[in-house]
């Protein structure tokens, strides 16, 4: 089915099933309940989950398959919002025509950054990368203003054109929408304690995600798929074996481009603003992050890590010192107010200190990532049940 | 003429003249080697034919082609395919992916965007590629880890990447370099099979005596970047002046 071998289809199932429910699932804890700070799944949260797991995927057919490590991501991303926005100003505030305009967009600088970056490799091309980014965030910044709107950010008014929707006056301003759908709109399942938001915006993130996730999954299994893996593997055999590398790199450098300002583009669809601090190198770093956590190379990983970093930054940040009290309070006062102090470090403001502890965890104990993690609690849970069969004929 | 052609060809590093006029032919359907001792040029001259180094003067003509000024990739696809001294595999990937790489650059050129494709699908690369694999005895490790083979293995694979190419010429950069005696038998013996299967052209630049007299048909000696003497095997063998670049002293 869909041009896929049936494990490959049976996987592609699964995750559009998981994406479709992840409102349910990650809702575990009920509304009332002490955990409900745990709970992931409301709309802001899932979008960003969606929206940078494709920016995620899209890195990943880029520095997964051909080992080039860039640090400049961050760019496509700002510019395909940029793009988005300036679509609803001028055009139409239906994301349709808007993440249209950030994808190509974004896939005409890549062409541009990519074309000058892939004459080196290795560290020379990841600080080229970089460079670029930061030139593109200090004009966006600075002399760009007409088109960036500088510090502020680029954002929706009463007067702009919209040529169409009408042009008819309006009090308020307009949200993005989806032929009349609007993508703030939702409506809330309350089941028992439980209670689930299905919003349109998440929805609509993930199906362009798993649309992103499909495209993906066929380049893995595509002869330009394995051409790239040959890349990461061996240039110099390539090239003696009649292939032209360049052009492959340009071409997965082109595309992981295009999935960053499709992500780009979705995120000005959920909230139509865009700023010059979403192009910043944290913002680069943050997806090399993600990749490297959920395991480089490998087609869910980018997904677990782009959920785990986004999970641990909004949950974690909003534990604060008063929540602590509460969890520590039976402990006698001294000794409560150290153990808080030192919680205190790791969640809130610090959240960034836990990250980077579980960073190091990972990168030294599973240099595979999340999906190795996963695929060594499988392999053990099998050879548990291997050993369990071998010994039933001796009983 | 003969298919490769190489005419007055100088390289020059800084004070060093690494190859000084050197004249080269090899015909079709032959084995040709170039032999000579440590420092000789052999590997630049290697290198010039490929098109990582090019000479400061010269010609080089392939098939009444010139290849100087072109890139490694482009002088493949002209019809030269290139056996490395230690082997160049793709050892991130498997076996019979290896042998496809090459499969894919013959039928579709040096770039094609093939995204949409499937591998799977793409029946006759995998039967060719699986041809090549049994011609070479190593179909049942067709889906192993390229980069876990032994070394002979990887040696089989390399000449396996080359030939399913149907290259015009196959240059080989001391193949045997650094092998038991048992796997530079086997590789001679490797080679002996595919000469007898095809009608190919190989230039073989080599150090060890045993393997050119096995494979050569005529050889050229190369000795401080100047040939000294092109004949066959049986006159190379005691001719005084390849005694005298080897050891240094005429012995008389």
């Amino acid at each position: 089915m869909f041009g896929l071998n049936p494990k490959d289809t049976r996987f592609l199932l699964i995750v559009i099933a998981l994406t479709l429910l992840t409102p349910i699932l990650l809702n575990p804890f009920p509304t009332e309940s002490g955990l409900a700070q745990f709970n992931a799944g409301y709309p802001a949260l899932m979008q960003r989950f969606a929206i940078y797991g494709l920016m995620a995927i899209g890195f990943n057919i880029l520095f997964g398959l051909t080992g080039y490590l860039s640090f400049g991501h961050a760019a496509f991303l700002g510019v395909g919002s940029y793009a988005a926005v300036w679509m609803f100003k001028l055009l139409s505030m239906n994301v349709i025509p808007a993440i249209i305009a950030s994808t190509l967009v974004a896939g005409v600088f890549a062409l541009a950054i990519g074309y000058v970056s892939l004459r080196r490799s290795g560290i020379y091309f990841s600080i080229l990368t970089l460079a670029f980014a930061e030139m593109c965030y200090r004009m966006a910044y600075s002399v760009l203003t007409p088109i960036t709107n500088g510090e502020t950010g680029l954002q929706l008014t009463l007067n702009d054109p919209r040529i169409l929707d009408g042009g008819e006056a309006i009090t308020s301003l307009p949200v993005p929408g989806l032929f009349g759908l609007q993508m703030t709109s939702y409506s809330t399942l309350n089941i028992a304690g439980w209670s689930f938001t299905f919003s349109v915006g998440y929805y609509f993130c993930a199906v362009v995600a798993i649309l992103g996730f499909y495209l993906s999954l066929r380049i893995f299994r595509s002869p330009f798929g394995m051409t790239l893996r040959a890349i990461k593997s061996n240039q110099q055999r390539l090239n003696y074996t009649g292939m032209n590398s360049r052009p492959y790199t340009l071409a997965a450098f082109v595309i992981s481009g295009m999935y960053a300002g499709l992500a780009g583009g979705l995120l000005a669809a959920m909230d139509p603003l865009a700023g010059a601090e979403r192009m910043q190198w944290t913002a680069s770093g943050e997806v090399v992050l993600m990749t490297i956590v959920g395991g480089v190379g490998t087609l869910m990983g980018p997904v677990l890590g782009a959920g785990f970093i986004k999970y641990c930054e909004n949950i974690f940040s909003k534990i604060n010192e008063g929540v602590l009290h509460g969890w520590f309070g039976f402990l006698p006062d001294g000794l409560e107010d150290l153990v808080v102090w030192i919680f205190a470090r790791f969640v809130g403001e610090g959240w960034h200190l836990t990250l980077g502890v579980m960073f190091m965890l990972i990168v030294t104990f599973l240099p595979g990532g999340l999906v190795e993690g996963g695929r060594r609690i499988a392999a053990r849970y099998r050879n548990r049940g291997k050993s369990d069969a071998a010994k039933q004929p001796a009983e | 003429m003969g298919i490769l052609e190489v005419k007055g060809v100088n390289k020059r590093f800084g004070g060093l003249q690494a190859l000084g006029n050197v004249n080269l032919s090899v015909q079709e359907n032959t084995v040709h080697a170039i032999i000579g001792p440590n420092g000789a040029g052999k590997s630049t001259l290697l290198n010039c034919l490929v098109g990582k180094l090019i000479p400061d003067s010269g010609s080089v003509m392939f098939d009444g082609k010139s290849v100087l000024g072109r890139k490694p990739y482009e002088i493949n696809q002209m019809g030269i395919s290139r056996v490395f001294q230690t082997p160049e595999i793709f050892a991130d990937l498997s076996v019979i992916e290896n042998v496809m790489i090459p499969c894919f650059a013959r039928r579709d050129g040096s770039f094609r965007l093939h995204a949409i494709e499937t591998v799977e699908r793409e029946k006759d690369i995998i039967e060719q590629a699986e041809r090549m694999l049994a011609d070479v005895k190593m179909l049942d490790k067709r889906h192993a880890h390229a980069g876990s083979l032994s070394r002979g293995d990887k040696r089989r694979l390399e000449m396996a990447m080359c030939l399913v190419q149907e290259p015009k010429l196959l240059l080989l950069d001391e193949p045997t370099a650094g092998m038991a005696r048992a796997d530079t038998n086997n590789t001679i013996d490797l080679l002996k099979e595919i000469k007898a299967k095809r009608d190919i052209t190989m230039a073989i630049i080599e150090h060890d005596m045993h393997v050119v007299f096995s494979l050569a048909e005529r050889i050229t000696v190369l000795a401080q970047g100047t040939p000294l003497i092109e004949d066959t095997p049986d006159n190379i063998k005691g001719h005084p002046k390849v005694r005298e670049a080897y050891l240094g002293e005429a012995q008389v």
